[in-house]
């Protein structure tokens, strides 16, 4: 073998290697890299721009402080409860239904999951307008002759966070039907029909059998909607901007005022380092089971 | 025979009652859209009026007209014409490079395995779900480091720097179920690296591009973050522009102009989701379902 075919079949083998190394180095630098400059933009008394000197953890100390943070981790604590538990149930219950050699099945389909196609500012925009109590649902309610009937928790600091939910679970909830409808289309149609023959009824057998069966499923749709939750920003801001004050703030709506609109980067990286840690704790054990099973199987 | 008969009565009021449910969660999910729909379409007196739910009285495009070149978004009242094209010109090369970059890493890391390439693949994966909050400091600081911030160039990279983590998922996870016979047969027939990517694997490869391809539009077309966070004024993408014309507090709010407007920011996607609806679904559930 000549030396410049060694020189080209070594270079063959290393070719794959290099044509993925700037990928892989962009990963390292935009996401590892970079969330370790966050950590460490953290520990410093940073305001409007990064001054790298060493304060220690004030700066979680002041987060964990600010009233207005602990509105925001309230928040995210009721809106992922819910969001989580009506987007999971309505998409189990939607994807059961359509599960029953249902007619028009593809158009149905379609239009529970079309609000997913949207940005978020379009359905908080469109939310914010519905909700309107002056012109919206409640005005048409009004109308009706029901004149007692409010509909104005978009403007009620008590209610506005769940205003977000309901914007959200509409947004979301047709992810988790189609995840479920997926599950349900991999179950055997022979475990139903056994059982319908030992007599079982078919809520009985729902319950029993096949909604167990999708533990998988269910597990990734609580995962990914927990992802969606905790990275709710544009929802909030077009929805209702934070407000009314601060009573729909959430830790991503906090993080980006407090790093771009109030000059306390430190501040705002804190708390952009609790998000990660939430949802690294969330997603990194799940990654690490699918990865694991698929390897195995 | 009779029990027959109301068994057969019971299923059809079963049916009855499915059919009805769908229906309703039909209507409520459609509900949205009817009123950004027949909102854009009315005369901003007939929505003070009171009418909200209704078909329009009087139909008339004058929003839609507004919304798309003449309502203001700060200072500039030039509507979202801009922004649309700014957009686009986000869209078009961000989609592409990503699709590209994440077919040929799906490849090395499926039919080309090197010692370490699942660790590389664990690395890719994890920053799908990198919430972006944890690198938007580091990421404004370096755009502005390389002169790219608050353009579109910057977007594009920002976008295609992220979008490679999830089309590398997609691709992999496709590539893993082609038999590695196709490639060894094209290695012995003396095919390299790159001829085997391009006769033998991108012919068989069609409907994971348009998934890709998909996904990373509707993400990057619907991406509000790094808009706001990485441009201002009249570099940005729509979404941006979009929330700016919705938040204008002075005057009597043209909620008809709001309206088309965020039809005018969905539209995009949603012709899209009409046209390709099955590959969509594809991506939306190429995170969770096991393979």
């Amino acid at each position: 073998m000549s030396a410049s075919t060694r020189m080209s079949s070594r270079l063959a083998a290393w070719l794959p290697r290099i044509v993925v190394a700037p990928s892989l180095l962009v990963v390292i630098v935009t996401v590892y890299l970079f969330i370790l400059w966050t950590g460490l933009i953290s520990v410093t008394s940073s305001k409007f721009v990064p001054t790298y000197d060493f304060v220690g953890l004030e700066q979680y100390v002041r987060l964990w402080a600010t009233p207005r943070w602990h509105t925001a981790v309230a928040n995210l604590f009721i809106f992922s409860a819910l969001f989580l538990a009506l987007s999971t149930g309505l998409g189990l219950l939607m994807a059961i239904l359509l599960d029953q050699n249902i007619r028009a099945e593809g158009a149905l389909r379609a239009i529970y999951l079309y609000p997913m196609a949207l940005s978020f500012i379009v359905t908080g925009t469109a939310w914010k307008w519905i909700m309107n109590p002056g012109l919206g649902i409640q005005r048409v309610v009004n109308d009706l002759g029901w004149t007692d009937f409010r509909f104005d928790w978009i403007t009620d600091p008590q209610m506005a966070i769940y205003t977000v939910v309901v914007a959200g679970v509409w947004q979301s909830s047709g992810f988790a039907m189609a995840i479920f409808l997926a599950g349900l289309r991999g179950i055997d149609n022979s475990v139903i029909k056994a059982a319908q023959i030992e007599g079982a009824t078919l809520p009985l057998i729902y319950r029993q059998i096949i909604i167990p069966m999708l533990r998988p499923a269910m597990l990734s749709v609580i995962v990914l909607l927990s992802y969606i939750a905790i990275k709710s920003f544009d929802l909030v801001l077009a929805l209702t901007n934070g407000g009314p004050g601060t009573a729909t703030e959430l830790p991503s709506t906090f993080m980006f005022s407090a790093t771009f609109r109030r000059n306390q980067m430190g501040v705002g990286a804190a708390s952009a380092v609790m998000m990660l840690m939430t949802v690294a704790a969330i997603i990194i054990p799940y990654l690490y089971s699918e990865l694991r099973e698929k390897n195995n199987g | 025979m009779a029990e027959a008969l109301s068994q057969s009565g019971k299923a059809r009021l079963g049916r009855i009652v499915i059919y009805t449910c769908l229906l309703i969660v039909a209507l409520l999910y459609l509900m949205p859209l009817w009123v950004m729909v027949s909102t854009s379409l009315k005369p901003l007196d007939e929505i003070y009026g009171g009418s909200f739910i209704g078909l329009p009285k009087v139909v008339t495009l004058d929003a839609w007209r507004a919304a798309w070149s003449q309502a203001c978004i700060g200072t500039e009242c030039t509507g979202l014409k801009p922004y649309f094209v700014n957009s686009l010109l986000m869209v078009i090369p961000a989609v592409a490079l990503s699709t590209g970059i994440g077919a040929i890493n799906g490849y090395i890391l499926t039919k080309w395995k090197f010692p370490g390439a699942n660790f590389v693949f664990g690395l890719m994966l994890f920053g799908c779900f990198l919430p972006y909050q944890a690198i938007l400091i580091p990421m404004a600081r370096t755009l502005g480091l390389l002169g790219l911030a608050g353009s579109i160039p910057g977007l594009v990279a920002v976008h295609v720097s992220y979008g490679i983590c999830f089309t590398t998922l997609f691709f992999r996870n496709y590539f893993v179920s082609l038999p590695d016979e196709l490639t060894k047969a094209a290695m012995v027939d003396g095919a390299g690296f790159f001829r085997i990517f391009w006769s033998v694997i991108l012919p068989t490869s069609i409907p994971i591009i348009v998934v890709s391809c998909i996904w990373q539009f509707t993400q990057i077309w619907n991406d509000f973050l790094f808009g706001v966070s990485f441009t201002s004024g009249s570099s940005s993408p729509i979404t941006v522009a979009l929330n700016n014309i919705v938040n204008v507090t002075t005057g009597r709010k043209q909620y008809n102009v709001d309206m088309a407007a965020a039809m005018i920011a969905a539209i995009p996607t949603l012709v899209v989701y009409i046209v390709a609806g099955r590959y969509f679904v594809r991506g939306l559930t190429a995170g969770a379902v096991k393979g």
